[in-house]
């Protein structure tokens, strides 16, 4: 490991309340499944010095249908949701998402609420939620506010999520049509998007796209042409203007925007 | 910090942020559990907390407080696995070993062959492919 641990400093939180304290007092990283937390640690690239483990936190842990809305507590891990049957009657396209998240080993340990906060383009959980209009609930000493997950994230790896908040559930309001999530990577376990999708098949389609701009795309204008009955070509044309996707080590841009173009076909022909 | 290793009550005194995989290979001294790629790549680290195969290199040692905590050394040396894995030649450098076998540990007596491949699928073996480790696991089931 390239980082020593000595200099690192972990506080444990006990309940949610002092959780929060701790993240109103000075700032600290929230840790829960660590996934990401110490791939970054062993690279040596993690910023951070000082962190609140939250993993011991049961009040976030679960999942329940509230007012008509899906609700998943911030620690669920992919395993739960893979095992929920309220997840596969109202979202099933999370489970399809949530199962090619890394091996078992990472699905144990993953959280919601970190792959949302993480901030990566690439998360495989987030394009689902886009398309589900799913909202974020953060949580903070003495207040809470809901935050749409297409106005949460405001550049690559940035949010509007304050240091002293913590995500606490993630709501998911009924999804009416046929759902759909399809990831392209090296390979279908362990392995990064190139490009990731999910998408909702509905007299208003709902179309969102990973890992091809800085934050995920909800796709509304190519939603918009869907609607209206353009031709799925032109409704491929416009979804290429509506994503940004560039070169890097996992695959270049313009075999993202080939492939991007070619998933919104597919998600059109597969659920019609 | 006290947790359950392998069915013995142990304490250790590291730092809270600790990889479990140091502790359980450093403090611990026990040395089956490998050291792969470091990010939860390859699965050579897997061990078992509270009965879930996870990546020790991905573990802060403050989260196993209480926990039970089961590497390969907890399998004995005569487990079905352990023979199947030799006897099917399910190993050949032997790095990933330890983990494949930790991470089929949970499976039913009943699995499938392809719920054995989503098992074993955060685990990879650079050598020999997959069939012998397949073979092998589906033959233990049958011991």
């Amino acid at each position: 490991m390239r980082t020593g641990v000595s200099s690192l400093d972990l506080r444990r939180a006990s309940a949610l309340d002092d959780a929060l304290r701790m993240l109103s007092e000075e700032a600290r990283t929230p840790i829960a499944g660590a996934t990401d937390l110490y791939v970054a640690l062993n690279f040596g690239t993690l910023a951070p010095r000082r962190f609140v483990d939250i993993w011991g936190l049961d009040a976030l842990r679960g999942i329940s249908v509230r007012d008509d809305m899906l609700v998943l507590g911030g620690l669920t891990t992919y395993t739960a949701i893979i095992r929920s049957p309220l997840v596969a009657a109202r979202l099933p396209m999370l489970i399809d998402a949530s199962r090619q998240v890394g091996g078992p080993q990472i699905q144990n340990r993953g959280t919601i609420a970190g792959n949302i906060a993480n901030g990566s383009p690439a998360a495989d959980s987030v394009p689902v939620l886009a398309a589900a209009d799913a909202i974020i609930v953060l949580r903070s000493v003495g207040s809470e506010r809901r935050v749409p997950i297409t106005q949460f994230y405001t550049a690559y790896r940035a949010s509007v999520m304050r240091a002293d908040e913590l995500i606490v559930a993630v709501e998911v309001p009924r999804v009416d049509g046929r759902q759909w999530f399809r990831k392209v990577g090296t390979r279908a376990a362990q392995a990064i998007s190139k490009v990731v999708v999910a998408g909702v098949r509905a007299p208003a389609p709902r179309f969102a796209v990973g890992s091809v701009a800085p934050t995920v795309v909800r796709a509304y204008a190519t939603e918009r042409a869907l609607a209206a009955g353009a031709s799925i070509e032109q409704a491929a044309m416009t979804l290429g203007r509506e994503i940004a996707p560039i070169d890097d080590v996992r695959s270049s841009a313009v075999y993202r925007n080939r492939v991007a173009e070619r998933l919104l076909r597919r998600f059109w022909i597969e659920t019609s | 910090m006290r947790f359950t290793l392998n069915g013995v009550a142990t304490d250790v005194d590291a730092h809270s942020m600790s990889r479990l995989l140091d502790v359980v290979r450093e403090q611990c001294a026990l040395t089956g559990t490998k050291e792969g790629c470091g990010e939860g790549e390859c699965g050579a680290c897997t061990v078992l907390i509270d009965g879930d195969p996870v990546c020790s290199c991905l573990v802060p040692l403050a989260q196993v407080e209480g926990a039970d905590v089961e590497t390969i050394e907890g399998l004995g040396g005569d487990h079905p696995l352990q023979h199947a894995f030799m006897s099917e030649v399910g190993a050949q450098c032997g790095i990933c070993t330890p983990g494949m076998i930790m991470a089929a540990l949970p499976l039913a007596p009943n699995a499938t062959l392809d719920e054995i491949k989503v098992a074993l699928s955060g685990n990879l073996c650079r050598c020999t492919g997959y069939a012998a480790i397949y073979r092998a696991i589906m033959k233990a089931r049958q011991t």
